[in-house]
């Protein structure tokens, strides 16, 4: 069963009919027992990073993730601010984030190269992925088109954890893979047909 | 990099889908929800959708509605109509809604967006101007206009953006109530006033008519999105209601032309 982490915020409804449009068993998990089978995990989040880190933090839920991620080997994705979160910290907040990937989340207004670019980073962008990456390993041979909204983005200590790259004055690190650990900074539940494939594939790893 | 957006703006009045000609003679062209799995079939680059009502009867959003369409919706969503607090914008966006836009609230009340953009981000507030040219045997530039363009607010556009940008927007819808529902072309000199001074994304609503104009609105603007609500629920010179968007080879000619110049 695929399991969608439910504390409270992210587009739990758009990520649960993607998935049963694909034919794939979902669930929302609400509480630790929801969590209990889970052989995927999907890890949404939107707004502010302390927000997000604290429902994460108040729901309940957080033990039983961390047992899944780091002691069962559970795959997991995180999306958007969900990726953000596998960082050890984010500019955005004063919350440290899960740790599972080395790297801190980082503002784009930071960035001189993004001086003479609007933000925040909106609309669809393409994603240059690493030969290796898995999640990208099959469907996007014509490229990869995806929705972003973000003003921060994750910047990974070790660019072996980068599956993919997206371009906005410089090559910033959009989607991160560590072993069974994966995060996309874009949003596949908005991204079309793209996105069902990226799901598709994370499903299939 | 970055490409151009184009966006279908569907306007919500008494539960139903209308289109509007300069912000009147709402005609209903169908249901907000069949209008949503249309444009995922047709892999639309993102959804606004407002509803016209919720202001001027100062109502509360519809948040059943906007349970609904967020659920079904497998783009990007903008939603507007009758947010007037960061708790409210808090609760859209939670419900998996990317963007929440405000305008009668923000312009009388700036400091609204920077609380909004406090809950939930400065990337999901968005500010919607109604602007319209200035009448009268004098009056030069443009105002701008709130309760579908029934109060004139007595401000610049340009000058108005820019604080509410500073206030915590960060994307400015720009809205021709001169333009709307003509389908003659985009108030191109409006756009570019906003496009210049502005540091946050663009969105250009009111006057398209084909996808040409939003061609001549890329070439001339860059990145920004073009937004329209006529051109994707009307075919034909005698306007019969039919739900289209450009295919994706047509998306990317149009962009592509556009940004060569």
């Amino acid at each position: 069963m695929i399991c969608i982490v439910d504390y409270g915020i992210g587009n739990i409804h758009a990520l649960l009919n993607l998935f049963k449009r694909l034919g794939i068993d979902v669930q929302r998990a609400s509480t630790p027992d929801d969590l209990s089978g889970a052989v995927r995990l999907v890890l949404p989040g939107v707004g502010h990073f302390d927000h997000a880190m604290r429902c994460l933090n108040e729901s309940g839920l957080r033990t039983k993730l961390e047992r899944l991620v780091m002691g069962d080997k559970v795959p997991v994705l995180g999306i958007c601010v969900g990726m953000q979160m596998l960082a050890e910290g984010s500019d955005e907040g004063a919350f440290p984030g899960l740790g599972w990937i080395p790297g801190r989340v980082r503002a784009f207004d930071t960035q001189p190269q993004c001086a003479e670019l609007p933000l925040p980073h909106m609309g669809w962008n393409r994603l240059q992925s690493k030969p290796q990456a898995s999640l990208f390993s099959k469907g996007f041979e014509d490229g990869a088109e995806f929705y972003f909204l973000h003003s921060y983005f994750f910047d990974a200590v070790d660019k072996q954890d980068v599956a993919a790259t997206a371009n906005y004055g410089f090559e910033f690190d959009a989607a991160v893979s560590r072993g069974h650990i994966h995060g996309v900074q874009c949003h596949p539940e908005k991204s079309h047909h793209w996105g069902e494939q990226l799901l598709t594939n994370f499903v299939d790893l | 990099m970055l490409r151009p957006r184009i966006i279908p703006c569907l306007l919500v009045h008494k539960g139903g889908l209308v289109k509007t000609l300069g912000f009147k003679e709402p005609r209903y062209v169908g249901d907000p929800i069949n209008a949503v799995r249309i444009f995922n079939e047709k892999e639309a680059d993102e959804l606004m959708v407002f509803d016209i009502d919720a202001t001027i009867k100062k109502v509360a959003p519809d948040f059943a509605l906007v349970a609904k369409l967020a659920a079904e919706c497998r783009m990007p969503l903008c939603y507007g109509g009758g947010v007037t607090t960061p708790e409210q914008a808090s609760r859209i966006v939670d419900m998996g809604v990317e963007k929440v836009a405000v305008s009668a609230a923000a312009i009388a009340n700036p400091d609204l967006l920077t609380r909004m953009a406090d809950a939930v981000g400065r990337q999901s507030v968005v500010a919607v101007l109604d602007v319209r040219k200035r009448t009268g045997l004098f009056a030069k530039g443009y105002e701008v206009r709130s309760h579908n363009g029934k109060t004139s607010c007595k401000l610049d556009p340009v000058a108005l953006a820019l604080q509410l940008q500073e206030a915590g927007a960060g994307e400015v819808v720009v809205n021709s109530i001169d333009c709307d529902g003509l389908m003659q072309g985009y108030d191109l000199d409006l756009a570019v006033q906003l496009k210049q001074a502005l540091k946050v994304p663009l969105t250009v609503l009111g006057g398209a008519g084909s996808l040409e104009h939003m061609g001549n609105l890329f070439a001339k603007l860059g990145v920004v999105g073009a937004a329209a609500g006529s051109l994707f629920v009307f075919k034909g010179k005698y306007r019969a209601v039919l739900i289209n968007y450009p295919t994706p080879e047509q998306k990317k000619q149009l962009c592509h032309n556009a940004l060569q110049q």
